[in-house]
């Protein structure tokens, strides 16, 4: 039945990069040469302003992105990026709040904002015409957001709730924070972006200003608009409105504590009466696209296709077909700003043991790091990446997601367009190697989400 | 960073001075197009009719399809049938079993699925100009030559089955099977539409096959094209995917839903977050007074910022994080959903705002300001939620086909807003919002 259960609401929606985003995926999804022809200029402010053309329909996607995101909050502060967020609907000393949200609703446009451990961006989807009319109320909230304590206390509890939902009310979220919290030693890429509730729930207005104040400035800014307008247009009118923002702070580079050398493989498990099926997801510290050596990300991204990324993948055939012990399986990478993550799951058909699952899901890895893989599993690999690289350029929303993700992780336009021949470059010697590389143990976490364990008597003792 | 040899405004002085002009052009050039998509109705040789909207911007061509039928089709201790048979498209057909199929899909970089709901079965073929041949040859064979492998059923029964398992604990899923049932009692709108556990089990792969050969037939079948293909082409394509199709589908009668309001069920569960869903009457896509209908669920919980109960229960009070109103249509059954989740200690408090607002919304209905809002948004937005994407203009084109709006209808849809009146919406607002709701709440006994 469609649409009665509230997922999928609108809302401010709070976007766990990696889950929505996947960059490794999508960062080869400029052609070369039939991709739009990407302009981008900076403001005297430092803003820097990207145009993506996409002349097909009467829409513009017009995104601000900030470089900042969780992973830069002071320590105590954890979900400060992402109430902030939310609190930017507030209205600011020009403009009363909702009026924005109102003109944009009044022409049929869309809005929202996500926060990411890296960044956080508002966008509206809107017409050609209206696009002055964002870019006026979107400069304006860049310098002058206005909070009461009101807002603060009403807004605290939404996002409260918006964790609940999130989070509490699932097991297998619960279990990802935790395992999240145990990948990394050093780096807040271990604090969950929205937060742990008992810091959310004493963030106060000088906490929301205050970040605001030192990461909410043009120069810290990428403007991404998408869609039926002209490059030299969008120049202009951005010029006339973000131009017009002075320049606030001076966040500097982002440095953040790197993870030591890591020793100890972990194992964090969950057991929760909400389960039905115990399932296992094993999660490797790996580089980032731009973090570790050149090609690296590419090499990941297609072992990771291989091992179990498509359903002609290793796992996915020998777990879930061939002798079928899984009701699913398979593996993914992601890579963030600082470091990546390159995962693999599996839940076992309802009956059968997760421990077996879990061995036979270690012994294909196991194999491909002893034997490596084959030059025709490379091939298909990255011709499906690339293939796959002209559908998603249907969408403007995907196209401007794209580069705004790019460029306020540390990459550039070109990391974009030269998606596709970084791919073409990656040797099977480079897919061999990261595996061998990165996929170890010791630098993983293992998950397990498990049923509750009901107390039962055994030889009349209780066994929890 | 990139800087285009072609860009005119390198620095921002150029961009100062010049901007003045720019923005005078701008306003000229950048009015959009009168029609955004243009919208060809193509007949095959053998007589198949598609939409077709030519696209040459991207070598990408969208096929996308619709048959009558769907889950309200499941025989009864069947249920599960249609998600089975949408399961075991890419898994096996003509030359190739079910390993074949994939590496042939992933080799050719396709995108091939189907999904069913309550009362169809679409399908999505996404390929490159250059496979489109092949491509074509693939949709044709899951719609001729599906295999329904012993081997290939037996799994997808068990994917099946452990997502029904999943379910089973989810706070929201929970609620929505429960208001389910008690809307529609025996209905198949009533059935679960995945099936249980038991019913899943049942089906036999005799009986898929059967059962696919009843429902997928060139009369109950729309078909929209976009992208880089003529007409000409699009003739031949339909002729060599669906000739080969029966030419009339069994579809076995579905009456219209009786649907019962009134009822209120907690279902009782120790969860950190109670769900509410409360259920009024909708009004279905064919009747007059569905834009009326539409624009009162929009005003009163619809999907912006600015909604009354987004106002009242999320900005005002901070309960909620999601608090909306759904309009949801059948073909034989309109219902509207309002939806929120809240702390269980205030679930209390949320429901009686909830009703209250809403009793209010009934009594008055919206103010000429809200209507006036909600029509512009509901006509401005159409194009940027339902054009923007060659994927997005193909499932629009297949719901007005299976909706019978018109080819047309895209270019009359504003003016059949507009002539909504205040007393249209005001009266619709009472008849709906009058009725004693259905209410379900799932958490722990106190909330």
């Amino acid at each position: 039945m469609r649409r009665v259960s509230p997922i999928g609401i609108p809302g401010l929606s709070l976007l766990v990069g990696f889950l929505l985003l996947p960059l490794a995926h999508s960062i080869a999804q400029a052609e070369e040469t039939r991709g739009p022809q990407v302009s981008s200029t900076t403001l005297s402010n430092g803003l820097e302003v990207v145009v993506i053309p996409d002349r097909r329909a009467p829409v513009v996607t017009h995104m601000v992105w900030y470089k900042v995101g969780a992973a830069d909050e002071k320590r105590g502060k954890s979900g400060i990026a992402h109430f902030l967020e939310h609190l930017m609907f507030k209205g600011t000393k020009n403009t009363p709040a909702g009026e924005f949200s109102r003109k944009v609703a009044e022409i049929g446009g869309q809005e929202n904002a996500f926060t990411t451990a890296d960044n956080t961006a508002y966008y509206q989807k809107v017409t050609p015409q209206a696009l002055r009319m964002v870019m006026t109320y979107e400069a304006d909230r860049m310098e002058n957001l206005v909070l009461s304590e009101a807002d603060i206390v009403t807004e605290r509890d939404v996002i409260l709730e918006e964790r609940r939902q999130r989070v509490d009310s699932s097991p297998s979220a619960i279990l990802s924070e935790a395992a999240g919290a145990a990948l990394y030693d050093n780096h807040p890429y271990g604090i969950p972006v929205i937060g742990w509730e008992q810091e959310m729930a004493s963030l106060t207005l000088a906490d929301a200003i205050g970040f605001y104040d030192q990461w909410y400035t043009p120069n810290n800014a990428v403007l991404v608009v998408a869609g039926d307008v002209d490059a030299a247009e969008v120049f202009a009118m951005a010029s006339e409105t973000y131009g017009k923002v002075r320049r606030r702070a001076e966040p500097g580079l982002r440095v953040r504590p790197s993870e030591p050398d890591h020793l100890t493989p972990a194992m964090v498990t969950y057991s929760d009466r909400r389960v039905s099926e115990p399932a296992m997801r094993r999660t490797y510290l790996v580089p980032a696209y731009k973090s570790g050596k050149a090609g690296d990300g590419e090499a990941l991204e297609i072992l990771s296709s291989i091992l179990g990324g498509m359903q002609t993948s290793r796992i996915s055939t020998a777990l879930t077909v061939d002798d079928p012990i899984a009701s699913s399986a398979g593996s993914w990478y992601n890579s963030n700003r600082d470091y990546g993550e390159f995962g693999v799951y599996i839940a076992p058909r309802p009956g059968q043991d997760l421990t077996e699952a879990g061995k036979r899901l270690d012994a294909i890895i196991d194999g491909v790091i002893a034997n490596g893989v084959t030059q025709e599993e490379v091939d298909l690999a990255r011709s499906s990446i690339i293939k796959s690289a002209f559908f998603d350029r249907d969408s403007q929303t995907a196209m401007a997601r794209l580069y705004g993700s790019v460029l306020t992780t540390g990459g550039i336009v070109e990391d974009v367009t030269q998606g596709p021949d970084r791919f073409r470059e990656v040797t099977i010697e480079d897919v061999n190697r990261v595996a061998r590389q990165w996929l170890d143990k010791k630098r993983s976490v293992t998950a397990l989400l498990l049923p509750e364990i009901e107390p039962e008597t055994d030889n009349g003792s209780v066994v929890k | 960073m990139m800087r285009l040899a072609n860009c005119l405004f390198p620095t921002r002085f150029g961009l100062a001075i010049l901007s003045a002009v720019m923005l005078a052009l701008a306003l000229v050039v950048m009015a959009p197009p009168a029609a955004a998509v243009e919208i060809r109705e193509v007949t095959s040789p053998g007589g198949i009719t598609a939409w077709l909207v030519e696209d040459y911007s991207a070598p990408v061509i969208t096929v996308a399809v619709a048959f009558q039928g769907g889950s309200s089709q499941d025989p009864k201790g069947r249920e599960g049938m249609a998600e089975l048979t949408s399961a075991l498209f890419d898994e096996g057909a003509g030359p190739y079993d079910s390993k074949m199929f994939q590496a042939r899909i992933a080799k050719l970089g396709i995108e091939l699925g189907y999904r069913d709901s309550r009362d169809q079965f679409t399908g999505v073929l996404r390929t490159l100009k250059e496979d489109s041949a092949d491509a074509f040859e693939m949709m044709r064979l899951t719609l001729t030559e599906l295999h329904f492998d012993e081997n290939a059923v037996d799994r997808m029964k068990n994917a099946i089955i452990a997502g029904i398992e999943r379910k089973r604990n989810s706070p929201g899923a929970k609620a929505g099977e429960a208001l389910r049932q008690t809307l529609f009692g025996d209905h198949p709108y009533g059935d679960p539409g995945d099936g249980t556990v038991e019913s899943v089990s049942a089906i036999t792969r005799e009986e898929l096959a059967a059962h696919f050969s009843r429902l997928f037939a060139r009369d109950n079948l729309k078909i929209a094209i976009v992208g880089a293909m003529t007409a000409e082409e699009a003739g031949q394509m339909l002729d060599n995917v669906f000739s080969r199709l029966p030419a009339r589908a069994q579809l076995a009668p579905v009456v219209d839903a009786r649907v019962k309001f009134g009822d209120t069920l907690s279902v009782e569960e120790d969860i950190p977050q109670s769900q509410i869903v409360m259920a009024y009457p909708g009004v279905k896509r064919d009747d007059p007074e569905f834009f009326a209908a539409y624009i009162a669920n929009h005003i009163l919980g619809g999907g912006t910022f600015s909604s009354r109960l987004y106002d009242e229960i999320r900005e005002k009070r901070g309960l909620a994080y999601s608090v909306d109103s759904n309009l949801s249509t059948y073909d034989h059954a309109a219902f509207i959903s309002v939806s929120s989740a809240t702390r269980n200690d205030r679930a209390g408090e949320t429901v009686d705002l909830m009703r209250s607002e809403i009793a209010r919304f009934a009594k008055d209905g919206p103010s000429e300001a809200e209507l006036e809002a909600a029509k512009k948004y509901i006509i401005g937005s159409y194009a940027i939620n339902n054009l923007d994407t060659s994927a997005k203009i193909a499932s629009t084109l297949l719901a007005m086909q299976t909706e019978q709006l018109g080819i047309d209808y895209i270019d009359r849809r504003e003016k059949l807003i507009g002539a909504v009146t205040i007393d249209e919406v005001r009266a619709i607002a009472t008849k709906l919002f009058s009725v004693k709701p259905t209410l379900v709440v799932v958490g722990p006994k106190s909330s």
